[in-house]
């Protein structure tokens, strides 16, 4: 599998012009990303997202109302128990009562948060009857992705450094291949990487597993929306780890299937032979150092 | 052993008479000495952990800024802090130190169980901190503190700073781990006669459990970095997949020793924080014994949650759910903890002290950083928080608020104990509320940092996230000039002219080291205390 995600690797610097163009008629008015003083979780556009903002608001709740009780118990200990108050201190120190409330109380409180808590877990687990398959393989530092239901076609996707940021980019979020995937198909998500751990996390469509060499980890995604979604890696991954962002842009299924045939198109026609293992590049590829990296 | 302990008895016999400098310090076998060297050598090292923060917090005040030349450095920087604060700060002070400094006089022991080795626990400590500084220097171990393979790796990592690093570990780890051999024994089997287990002091409760916990949960640390070492030297592939190894595997050790290590952290501060709340309220402890028992609750729980660090590790979703299940339970005990304290305060008689000062912010702070954890705990929510600054708040909430509330709520409550000298009241007032201002201004709006996404370990970000960040680094100084106050009533404190009695608290206090004289002599309880 290792394997796979360096096979089309050479391929990058190819797609990278011509589909920088092609996204560019598609490109939707929604993007979204993190926004200045931001305080709660970004919005939802996948079910999974929206029902952990649910189950996030909930919790929310509970834990705000807990932690202005307890302040205002200290307050009102503090006010009404002050030595100057009351300078002859009451000698309990025990009520058996309300022991027990303070146990069994929070227990029930933790049960009603579990029972969702449950749910959302199960679901988000996997998708069982995927549309399409995406291979999200990561290295230090970019991301490939692999559609293996669309004929084996691979891309991939690295930032857009900060010298080249065009007036309306965002910096560290941009790349020059998103992954693009069709609006409301159910889509599993395997990922894995060449070397070392990383993180493929996009906020706003609920969507986090580590990338991790030698494994294969499975999650799923729903798409509600055509935009782009902006997400980065999340597990330190080296020198780099803040310069590998992930954008997906989420086309109509036609648009999707347009897009995905040119793309092909441009990897069959492309001049240079895919590289077979035990090819000198791969070697050579597989030589470098970390020291070389850097 | 024998003849050391006649030897010991010899000098006691001469009232006042101290061994000579290189004895007294370098080969000092009496509890109280090394106690007074942990708390010397936790102070220097929070200058290097808190040195690191301020850089980290310069770095991050604006986007794209670069007083940090390259993510390399950023993540050794990164590193650093993180084990420096653990292992050389937190620990050192409220087990080394206050552990050392009371558990005997609370118990009424003259001494440690094994005083040498007490020694030596100590002096690993110093070349444990020199290694993990020469690894620092070298810019060589950018793994972040939870090492994981296989960045940690010789091919990703392959300077000999990261071995450093892991060395440091493993002397950091025997250094407590022997400490912990010694708190049991003495526990167990030196407390004065009368004192039964459920009438020990709650910080002496606090300190078996975690020694306890340190017990069972280093081994387990020193056999993954032992393997990670053998990865990067000797050849072999425990966490390497193309030798058949497994990168998860480093997880799951990790973190079994990385979870109880937060309540290793957490559970001294826990006792201090009660016998300071029952002083101040002169009352004695609400519910000791639910209070005792909630930490061994705390305890043992506590080895069976780890993989909630690893929700997004591609675990089995049933085990996820485990998890899950077995996270939320802690919130039970520790909710009985802050209600006993509050339960304490109820009826008393409460001084504002500023020890009391501490102990209310630890309660409230404690809180914050307790509710996000239940957050936390729910694997589908963590989905989307995992390793976002909303986890660097929620620990930050409960260890560099919670923890080092409960360090500096002992050094005020302890200082005059230790010296015999008052501490300046109105700076140490200062001191408190520059600092309690300074953390929640630098931690609190890491919460909206991370719902909105920042990643952790990141040197530079998009420039959403700048406004939150400038007010973290804001209050990062501010609670980085609070240290300057803290030093500056220490200066005063240790420059004192007025000396202190026994019991310089008043009747709240009834604990038994408030029955030795303030500093207690060169050896107490040569006559075992009775208790009732």
């Amino acid at each position: 599998m290792r394997f796979l995600g360096r096979r089309f690797a050479v391929f990058a610097s190819l797609l990278t012009g011509a589909m920088g163009g092609a996204m560019g008629l598609a490109r939707s008015a929604l993007a979204q990303a993190p926004k200045p003083w931001e305080m709660d979780m970004q919005p939802g556009f996948s079910p999974v997202k929206r029902d952990i903002i649910g189950l996030h608001d909930f919790v929310l709740v509970i834990i705000t109302l807990i932690t202005l009780l307890v302040g205002a118990l200290l307050v009102w200990v503090l006010y009404r128990y002050n030595a100057k108050r009351n300078p002859e201190p009451s000698r309990t120190s025990h009520n058996t009562l309300i022991e027990v409330l303070w146990t069994v109380l929070p227990i029930l409180i933790l049960v009603i948060i579990a029972i969702p808590s449950f749910r959302l877990v199960y679901y988000e687990d996997r998708t069982h009857d995927p549309a399409l398959t995406i291979k999200v393989t990561a290295h230090q530092w970019y991301w490939e992705y692999g559609y293996p239901d669309q004929g084996g076609l691979d891309i991939e996707s690295r930032i857009i450094p900060d010298s080249q940021i065009k007036p309306g980019q965002m910096r560290l979020l941009e790349v020059d291949n998103p992954l693009v995937v069709p609006v409301g198909k159910d889509i599993r998500i395997l990922t894995t990487s060449t070397d070392v751990i990383h993180s493929f996390f996009i906020p706003s469509l609920g969507v986090q597993r580590y990338a991790i060499p030698g494994r294969s980890i499975e999650t799923w995604v729903r798409v509600e929306k055509p935009g782009r979604y902006y997400g980065e890696c999340n597990q330190v991954c080296g020198m780099n780890h803040s310069q590998m962002p992930i954008v997906v842009e989420a086309l109509s299924e036609a648009d999707f299937k347009a897009w995905a045939a040119k793309a092909k198109a441009q990897e069959q026609t492309s001049e240079i032979a895919p590289a077979k293992p035990g090819d000198d590049r791969l070697a050579a590829a597989d030589g470098l150092t970390n020291e070389a990296r850097r | 052993m024998a003849s050391a302990t006649t030897h010991d008895h010899a000098h006691g016999e001469h009232h006042g008479h101290y061994p000579g400098f290189a004895a007294r310090w370098l080969f000092s076998t009496n509890h109280k000495d090394i106690g007074t060297l942990y708390l010397i050598f936790a102070a220097v090292a929070s200058l290097i952990g808190g040195g690191l923060s301020m850089i980290m917090r310069a770095q991050l005040m604006y986007p794209g800024q670069h007083i940090v030349e390259n993510g390399q450095i950023w993540n050794t920087i990164v590193t650093a802090h993180g084990l420096i604060m653990i292992f050389f700060v937190v620990m050192p002070a409220l087990i080394g130190g206050f552990g050392n400094w009371f558990v005997p006089l609370m118990i009424g022991a003259p001494d440690m169980a094994f005083p040498r080795l007490n020694n030596i626990s100590f002096w690993l400590l110093v070349p444990a901190l020199a290694l993990v500084c020469t690894g620092l220097l070298m810019g060589e171990s950018g793994s972040g503190w939870t090492l994981y393979p296989p960045l940690s790796n010789a091919m990703y990592e392959p300077g000999p700073g990261m071995d450093f690093t892991l060395f440091a570990l493993h002397l950091a780890g025997i250094s407590s781990l022997l400490g912990a051999i010694n708190f049991i024994t003495t526990i167990f089997n030196m407390r004065a006669p009368g004192m039964t287990l459920h009438k020990m002091p709650l910080f002496v409760w606090g300190m078996l459990v975690t020694a306890f916990l340190l017990l069972l949960s280093i081994p387990v640390l020193a056999g993954a970095i032992t393997m990670l070492i053998t990865d990067r030297n000797f050849g072999t592939t425990f966490f390497d997949p193309q030798g058949g190894g497994d990168p998860v595997l480093f997880q799951h050790l990790f973190w079994f020793f990385g979870h109880p290590e937060v309540y290793i952290m957490i559970l001294p501060a826990f006792g201090i924080i009660s016998h300071i709340v029952s002083t101040f309220s002169r009352k004695p402890v609400f519910g000791y014994l639910g209070m005792a028992y909630a930490m061994v609750a705390i305890g043992v729980v506590g080895f069976v949650v780890w993989a909630h660090h690893m929700f997004v590790s591609g675990m089995d979703v049933d085990t996820r759910a485990y998890f899950m299940a077995a996270t939320l339970v802690i919130a039970v005990p520790t909710g009985v903890k802050i209600f006993s304290w509050i339960a304490t305060m109820w009826g008393g008689a409460i001084e504002m002290t500023v020890p009391m000062l501490w102990a209310v912010g630890f309660i409230f702070v404690f809180t914050i950083g307790g509710v996000t954890g239940v957050v936390l705990a729910n694997a589908g929510i963590d989905q989307i928080v995992h390793n976002t600054y909303y986890v660097i708040a929620h620990f930050h909430y409960v260890l560099s608020l919670g923890a080092v509330f409960g360090i500096f709520a002992g050094i005020y409550y302890w200082i005059g104990k230790m010296t015999g000298r008052p501490f300046p009241e109105f700076w140490a007032r200062v001191h408190f509320w520059m600092f309690f201002v300074g953390v929640n201004l630098t931690f609190f709006p890491m919460h909206f940092l991370g719902l909105a996404g920042m990643p952790r370990r990141y040197p530079d970000y998009p420039e959403a996230f700048a406004g939150w960040n400038y007010v973290s680094s804001i209050g990062a100084y501010i609670a980085g000039l609070s240290a300057l106050v803290f030093f500056y009533v220490m200066f005063r404190t240790f420059t004192s002219k007025e000396r202190l009695g026994e019991n310089y608290w008043g009747e709240g206090a009834t604990t038994l080291e408030w029955t030795v004289s303030s500093p207690p002599p060169f050896h107490t309880y040569e006559e075992l205390p009775l208790i009732r």
